[in-house]
């Protein structure tokens, strides 16, 4: 791992009697994809805006580029960009005109400008529109605006909130593109996401839960921490089948894809034939099964499962 | 089995701009029926239209046997609808919220009291009854809009992006419900972007650039896609697809999780021709494989095929 550029000591944040986030203690490397995944109500969002310098925190610290949250907030924010889940975008601005404003907010040189948004608009695809009123943009491209802006003073470290919340499959794509080709060019990002499918791209992941640090690894990592074996199975009756599947002693956990079921066994060569036989015996018929490679959501489940209940 | 929504070359004009056009499918009691496309496709004032809010310039749409443009007032009392927004009052308590959609709906005395109990027992809100809206988690907002979208007992259920930041697991307990519903003879009609959604769907719709472009089930949708689809693992994602997507054989390249898919003209040209620009490009070729196509890559083949997404 390269020279670490964000570091996480025992940093919690209180709510009333709340622990939103509760001494989380991690480090994110230079040039990391790192994605902070966890159920509503984990601490990203929470974690991500104290390391932004926006939320002090009731206790701990991290230092992000080098700077303390809690002695320096304002310092923080030279080293940052940070994308909310709602990006503060002027909708009766053109985009252009968002651009420009966020590079005089941050006060970008003269002399660079010109080189900044010619790739900004590179990354994005956002050139051929740039008189165009950012509230007459689709959701895809708003999105992909707010990252230009955040961008505009090319800085180290992104802490991206839920970025592809309310965007299209082909969009996703594009965006994901441009945060890909960020880290390519060596910065630092973090991306807090409800989506797994989101998490499988990121080079680390932090599983959240209850405002703690429940588990961190790479996603191969996090396949491997799967106690037990994955068995799919799709039948003629999904829901039906699940149950039956799940109330078999030996099947730990079965879970709905879809149509997809996903069993998971400590020795399905052992007792996969018998759930098999007493599906059938159901009169289900099986349209198709096979040992599975376990999914970040298959794991994600399991932990936050057996991890303590919260309200 | 009569259907519970039939629309025929349903339009919708907003001056020279064609927002829906021609657009036409039926909906049978009891599916869960998709509704996807990409940002300004034309779902929204779909939707509209079928909900009562928008009239239809052209063509018709019967919902629960009503025509939408000629018998509104009915056809919204016989449908339930929950945004992504959920539509409750934050500063009311969970209760309060219920009594105010028992009004709007016109459900009162016992039948309200009845169904209040089981919203809150389908909800898990029966300890909360008492708390105010805005502070409860947003898995259980999400099942709390759900309870009060069908306090009044609709037969048709339009969900708009239900689950968009939800976790996965309050994701799967709230499609367990919608399951029971349609088990029990709802309808439901969801809009959404997120395939791992689509995936739980009877049938699937596909609109682009105002028109139905596709329509069946899931596992039928990715026998339509014919073009080959590679799977490949390489060291450097990005610039693989910088690298590739340029490339004649090359009809798509995204990052797919720790991997890259390629959509190919032509397979055997593809295994031949992949390795090679990476190879000069000064990367390396790890695995290539073809894959079936998950529904993100249907979903992107698709539109590419009928013209790509609207712009901008």
């Amino acid at each position: 791992m390269a020279q670490p550029t964000v570091v996480l000591s025992d940093l919690s944040r209180r709510f009333r009697d709340v622990e939103a986030v509760d001494r989380l203690t991690f480090t994110v490397g230079g040039g990391e994809l790192f994605g902070i995944v966890g159920p509503d109500g984990a601490g990203k969002t929470t974690t991500l805006r104290m390391l932004a310098g926006v939320l002090r925190p009731t206790g701990g610290d991290a230092r992000v580029g080098g700077v303390s949250i809690t002695r320096d907030p304002e310092g923080v924010k030279r080293h940052i960009a940070y994308m909310s889940q709602r990006f503060g975008l002027y909708t009766d601005l053109t985009v252009r005109e968002n651009i420009d404003f966020y590079a005089d907010l941050f006060r970008v040189p003269a002399d660079q400008r010109a080189r900044r948004l010619e790739r900004l608009y590179r990354f994005s695809g956002l050139g051929p529109f740039e008189r165009r009123l950012a509230g007459q943009l689709s959701g895809g491209m708003k999105q992909k605006l707010g990252l230009c802006c955040a961008l505009v003073h090319e800085p180290e470290i992104m802490l991206l909130d839920e970025p592809t919340f309310g965007v299209d499959p082909i969009s996703r794509r594009d965006l994901w593109l441009i945060v890909h080709e960020m880290v390519a060019a060596g910065i630092t990002v973090l991306v807090a996401t409800a989506y797994l499918d989101e998490a499988e791209r990121c080079d680390r992941v932090a599983m959240l839960h209850a405002g703690r640090l429940l588990a961190l690894d790479t996603p191969e990592g996090f396949r491997q921490r799967l106690t037990g074996r994955i068995q799919t199975v799709r039948t003629s009756a999904p829901r039906q089948t699940r149950d039956l599947v799940a109330a078999h002693p030996a099947v730990r956990h079965a879970v709905l894809f879809g149509d997809m079921l996903h069993a998971i066994l400590d020795d399905p060569a052992r007792d996969w034939p018998d759930v098999t036989s007493r599906i059938a015996s159901a009169g289900i018929t099986i349209l198709e099964e096979a040992a599975g490679e376990p999914s970040l959501e298959d794991v994600f489940i399991q932990l936050v499962t057996s991890a303590p209940a919260h309200a | 089995m009569p259907d519970a929504v039939s629309v025929r070359s349903l339009t919708r004009t907003f001056g020279d701009f064609v927002a829906v056009d021609r657009v036409s499918f039926d909906v049978a009691e009891g599916e869960i029926f998709g509704f996807l496309g990409p940002n300004g496709a034309g779902k929204t004032t779909t939707i509209k239209m079928l909900t009562g809010l928008l009239r239809p310039t052209d063509g018709q749409a019967i919902v629960a046997g009503h025509d939408v443009a000629r018998e509104v007032a009915v056809v919204k009392r016989n449908l339930g609808y929950m945004s992504q927004q959920f539509s409750l009052y934050a500063d009311l308590t969970v209760e309060e919220n219920i009594r105010l959609f028992g009004g709007l709906y016109g459900v009162t005395g016992a039948r309200l009291t009845a169904r209040r109990d089981w919203i809150l027992e389908m909800a898990g809100l029966s300890h909360h009854r008492t708390r105010v809206t805005g502070e409860l988690s947003l898995g259980w907002k999400q099942r709390l809009a759900l309870g009060c979208a069908v306090l009044h007992e609709p037969p048709i259920l339009f969900l708009d992006e239900p689950t968009s930041g939800v976790d996965p697991v309050s994701r799967r307990n709230f499609w367990d419900l919608i399951y029971e519903f349609a088990e029990a003879g709802t309808t439901v009609f969801v809009s959404t972007h997120y395939m791992e959604e689509a995936e739980y769907c009877h049938r699937l719709a596909l609109m682009n650039r105002a028109r139905l472009i596709a329509l069946d089930r899931p596992d039928r949708l990715r026998e339509a896609v014919q073009e080959p689809l590679l799977e490949l693992r390489t060291d450097n994602r990005a610039r693989a697809v910088e690298a590739l997507r340029e490339h004649p054989v090359v009809l798509e390249a995204a990052m797919f999780g720790q991997a890259v898919h390629l959509l190919v003209r032509d397979r055997d040209r593809a295994m031949d021709e992949v390795p090679r620009v990476l190879r000069s490009a000064g990367l390396a070729c790890e695995a290539l494989e073809m894959i079936p196509p998950s529904l993100e890559d249907v979903f992107v083949a698709l539109v590419r095929r009928e013209g790509g997404a609207p712009v901008g």
